[in-house]
C-alpha cells in the first residue's frame, strides 16, 4: 500500500465519519436529500462496477430494486430487519446468478432490450401471485426503522460498495473483464473464463441494488408492484452512471450528485415544466460530456499545464 | 463580513429578524396562511389527480381568497399556496411533503391523489403531526391506520364496506323478485379490483348468489371483447366489473355492441365520471356504479354550479370523490376557524371531534371517518344519483332491470 493509497483511504474515512452526523442536522428535509443522494450514489456504482468495464448497459436496475423492497413487504413484519436484508441480498445474488447465466451470451442492444423486459417479466410475475394466489395487492410496510437508520445503512453500503469496487479493480476479476470490455474474443483466447467473470460481477452489483430496494422499502410504508418497479430508477441510474463516467469507480457518483440535485431542485422550483428542462439537459449532456464528467477530468488533467497526475489503468 | 456590515444595516437586520419572529409568535400578527401540496401532474396518476384533486384545491383556495381568506380570530388572511409535482412516485411525494415543511414551513398540507401515496406520506405527516384528510384512498386497512396515525383521516371507507353494501342491495331487490341470482363478475388485477373482488366473494356466496363467472383480466388489457362475449352466453342477472375508468369504458362500449343487457349493470371507478355521460349519453341510464351522491340535494347542486365555473373548459367534478375532497376542505377550514389559529394539534382534535357543515351534509367524524358513504350509484336522467345504502339522506330508488341499450 503506498502512501497515496493510505492518504486518499483516510480521506475517505474521515468523509464516511463525517456523512454519519448528517441526521444530528435535524432537519428532515437535509436527511430526506442526503438518503436520495447516497441510494443513487450506491445504485449508480454498482450499476457501473459491471457495466463499467464489461460495456453491457443493463437496464435491469429496477427489477433488483424491486425484488430488495418486495422481500421487505413479504418479510419485514415477520422476521428481524438483519435477517431480512440477509433474504434479500440472497434472493437478488441468485436471480441474478440466473439470469446472467441465460443472458450475458446476447450482447449490444440485445442486452439492453433483455433487462429492460426482465424488471417487466418480474413485475408480471408478482402481480400474478399477489392476484392468483395471496389475492392481496398492495402490501403494508410497518417496521420499526426510522430516517436517520435507512441513511446509516445506506451510508455503510457506500462505503461497503467502494471497498468491494477497489478491491476488485486490484483483482485478477476486475483485470479479466477489462480485458472482456475491450474484446470479448481476444479475452476467450487468452484463457480468461469470461462467462465466470461476467456473471460473477453481474451478481454483485446485483445484490447490492437489491439490498438498496431493501434499505429504502420502509420509507413507503406501502408497497405495490408499479412503485417497486418502477422503471424510472432505471433510467436515471443509467444517466447518472453515464454523466460521472462509468469506466472508473468514482465515475458515477459524479453523476449522481449533481444529478440527484439537479431533479430536486428543479422539481420544487418548476414543478411544472420539470420533463421538459431534464430533456433539454440530458440533450446538453450527450452532446457535451460523451466520457462523462470522470472523462472531462481526465481531459483537464492530460492537457498540458495540467500538472503530473499519475494516469492508473482505466 | 463586518467590513460591509456597518452598525446601521445590522440594526437593520435585527429589526427584521425581530419582525419575523414577532409574525411567527403571535398568530393574529399572521398575514397569510400557506397550505401546500404535491399532487400528480405527470405520471400514471395524472389523471385521476386532474379530473377528482387538483380542480377542487383550485376551486376551495379561488373561493375562500375571494371571501377574503381564512378567519383567524376577528380578522381573515388569505391563503398562500407552495405546490410540487410528485410525479405519481412514493420517494418524490414523501421528498416534496418533508420539503414543503422544513423549508417552504408551510401551516397545512393537502393530501396527494390516490391510495398508494396517501400511505406513502402518511407516516411523515404524522411525525410533523399534521392533519391528513385523505379523501381519495379505499383501503381495509383505513380503521387500523386511523389508530395508528390519529392525525389522519379515512373519507372514502373501506373496499370491504363498498362490496358488503353492494351485495346488500342485490339481496333486497332478489328479495322483491327484481332480479334472480346469476352474478357474473370480473376484476382488474391491480389494488382496487383484487380488494373489492376478494370482499365481493364471500359476501355473494354467503347470501346464495350464484357466482357463474369470476375472473380477473391484467391492468392494460386492449380487448375485452372475449369476456364480454363469455359472460353473455352465461346470461347472468347481475353484471358486476371492478374496474379501472379505461376498462370500464371499454366494458360499457362492448357490452353495448354485443346487446349484452343484463338487468343489473354495474361498472367500477370511472362510472361516476362525466367522461362517461359524454361517451355513452342515453344509454348511460340505469347503469350503476362504485359512488354516487345526493344530485337532488341544493348543496350538491350549488357546488355542481361553482365547479363548472371555476374549472378549465368547464369540466364537471366527478360524482364520487370530488364533492368528498371539497368537503374535507370545508372541514379544514371549518376547524382551524374553530381553533383561531394556528394550532395544528387543536385543529386536528376539531376534525376527531366536531361537526361540519359540508356539501355532502353534515359530517362528524367516528375514529377520524365518516359513518356514511355513497356506495352504489346509478345514472337516472343524465345524473349519478346516491342509491346504497338506501338509509342514506337523498337515497334514490333503483331502476331495475336496466332499460335496453339504445342506438348511439
Amino acid at each position: 500500500m503506498t502512501a497515496r493509497t493510505a492518504g486518499l483511504g483516510a480521506l475517505a474515512l474521515a468523509a464516511f465519519v463525517l456523512l454519519a452526523f448528517v441526521p444530528r442536522l435535524g432537519n428532515a428535509y437535509y436527511l430526506a436529500l442526503a438518503i436520495s443522494l447516497l441510494q443513487y450514489t450506491v445504485l449508480a456504482t454498482a450499476w457501473g462496477m459491471f457495466s463499467g468495464p464489461t460495456r453491457y448497459v443493463s437496464l435491469a436496475t429496477t427489477a433488483f430494486f424491486g425484488v430488495g423492497a418486495y422481500t421487505v413487504a413479504v418479510l419485514g413484519e415477520i422476521l428481524p430487519w438483519p435477517l431480512v436484508l440477509l433474504i434479500a441480498a440472497a434472493l437478488g445474488a441468485i436471480l441474478a446468478a440466473i439470469v446472467g447465466l441465460s443472458t450475458l451470451r446476447l450482447s449490444g442492444v440485445y442486452f439492453v432490450i433483455f433487462t429492460f423486459g426482465l424488471t417487466e417479466l418480474i413485475r408480471q410475475l408478482v402481480v400474478w401471485f399477489e392476484v392468483n394466489k395471496s389475492r392481496v395487492l398492495g402490501r403494508y410496510v410497518f417496521v420499526d426503522i426510522t430516517q436517520a437508520d435507512i441513511y446509516w445503512q445506506l451510508l455503510a453500503l457506500t462505503a461497503a460498495v467502494f471497498l468491494l469496487g477497489w478491491l476488485i479493480a486490484r483483482s485478477r476479476l476486475g483485470f479479466a473483464l477489462r480485458v472482456i470490455g475491450e474484446d470479448e474474443t481476444v479475452a476467450k483466447h487468452c484463457g480468461i473464463n469470461t462467462t465466470f467473470a461476467k456473471v460473477a460481477l453481474f451478481t454483485i452489483s446485483a445484490t447490492v441494488m437489491t439490498l438498496v430496494g431493501a434499505i429504502m422499502a420502509p420509507r413507503w410504508t406501502y408497497i405495490e408492484p408499479s412503485i417497486a418497479f418502477n422503471s424510472m430508477i432505471s433510467f436515471q441510474v443509467l444517466i447518472m452512471a453515464l454523466l460521472g463516467g462509468a469506466h472508473r469507480l468514482w465515475g458515477p457518483v459524479l453523476g449522481a450528485v449533481p444529478l440527484t440535485l439537479l431533479f430536486e431542485l428543479l422539481s420544487a422550483r418548476f414543478p411544472n415544466t420539470f420533463t421538459i428542462i431534464l430533456g433539454c439537459i440530458f440533450l446538453l449532456i450527450v452532446y457535451m460530456l460523451p466520457r462523462g464528467v470522470a472523462g472531462l477530468f481526465e481531459k483537464l488533467a492530460a492537457a498540458p499545464g495540467g500538472k503530473t497526475t499519475q494516469r492508473v489503468a482505466a | 463580513m463586518t467590513t460591509f456590515l456597518t452598525r446601521r444595516t445590522a440594526l437593520l437586520v435585527a429589526a427584521a429578524c425581530a419582525a419575523t419572529l414577532g409574525l411567527a409568535a403571535v398568530a393574529q400578527a399572521q398575514t397569510s396562511i400557506k397550505i401546500g401540496y404535491a399532487i400528480s401532474r405527470t405520471g400514471p396518476n395524472t389523471g385521476g389527480a386532474a379530473v377528482t384533486t387538483i380542480p377542487n384545491y383550485e376551486l376551495w383556495v379561488k373561493e375562500v381568497n375571494a371571501a377574503g381568506g381564512i378567519k383567524l380570530g376577528d380578522k381573515r388572511v388569505p391563503i398562500e399556496v407552495v405546490q410540487y409535482d410528485d410525479r405519481s412516485n412514493a420517494e418524490e411525494a414523501v421528498r416534496a411533503l418533508e420539503r414543503l415543511i422544513n423549508q417552504d414551513k408551510v401551516d397545512f398540507i393537502l393530501p396527494p391523489w390516490g391510495t398508494g401515496l396517501n400511505l406513502a406520506v402518511g407516516p411523515t405527516l404524522n411525525r410533523e403531526g399534521y392533519p391528513h384528510l385523505a379523501a381519495t384512498a379505499v383501503t381495509d386497512r383505513a380503521p387500523e391506520l386511523a389508530k395508528r396515525w390519529p392525525n389522519s383521516f379515512w373519507m372514502l371507507g373501506t373496499s370491504a364496506d363498498a362490496a358488503k353494501t353492494l351485495v346488500e342491495l342485490l339481496s333486497k331487490l332478489r328479495d322483491e323478485k327484481k332480479i334472480g341470482d346469476t352474478v357474473a363478475m370480473v376484476s382488474i388485477a391491480d389494488g382496487f379490483g383484487i380488494d373489492l373482488s376478494s370482499a365481493a366473494r364471500p359476501a355473494l356466496t354467503n347470501a346464495k348468489f350464484k357466482l357463474a363467472y369470476d375472473k380477473s383480466y391484467p391492468i392494460g388489457t386492449q380487448d375485452l371483447a372475449p369476456i364480454v362475449n363469455e359472460i353473455k352466453a352465461l346470461n347472468p342477472d347481475v353484471f358486476i366489473a371492478f374496474s379501472y375508468p379505461p376498462d370500464t369504458l371499454a366494458l360499457t362500449e362492448q357490452s353495448r355492441i354485443t346487446g349484452f343487457n343484463p338487468k343489473i349493470f354495474y361498472t367500477g371507478v370511472g362510472t361516476a365520471f362525466p367522461l362517461y355521460r359524454q361517451k355513452f349519453g342515453k344509454n348511460t341510464e340505469g347503469v350503476m356504479g362504485i359512488g354516487g351522491w345526493s344530485g337532488d340535494s341544493p348543496a350538491i347542486k350549488d357546488y355542481l354550479a361553482r365547479h363548472k365555473a371555476s374549472a378549465a373548459n368547464g369540466a364537471e367534478p366527478d360524482r364520487w370523490a370530488s364533492a368528498v375532497t371539497y368537503a374535507s376542505l370545508q372541514m379544514l377550514q371549518q376547524a382551524i376557524e374553530r381553533v383561531g389559529k394556528i394550532d395544528r394539534a387543536a385543529v386536528i382534535k376539531d376534525l376527531q371531534t366536531g361537526s361540519f357543515d359540508t356539501v355532502i351534509g353534515k359530517v362528524k367524524l367516528e375514529n377520524n371517518m365518516p359513518t356514511r358513504y355513497w356506495w352504489v350509484g346509478q345514472w337516472q336522467d343524465g345524473e349519478f344519483y346516491g342509491i346504497a345504502p338506501a338509509g342514506n339522506e337523498g337515497a334514490r330508488t333503483a331502476i331495475v332491470p336496466k332499460p335496453a341499450w339504445v342506438a348511439p
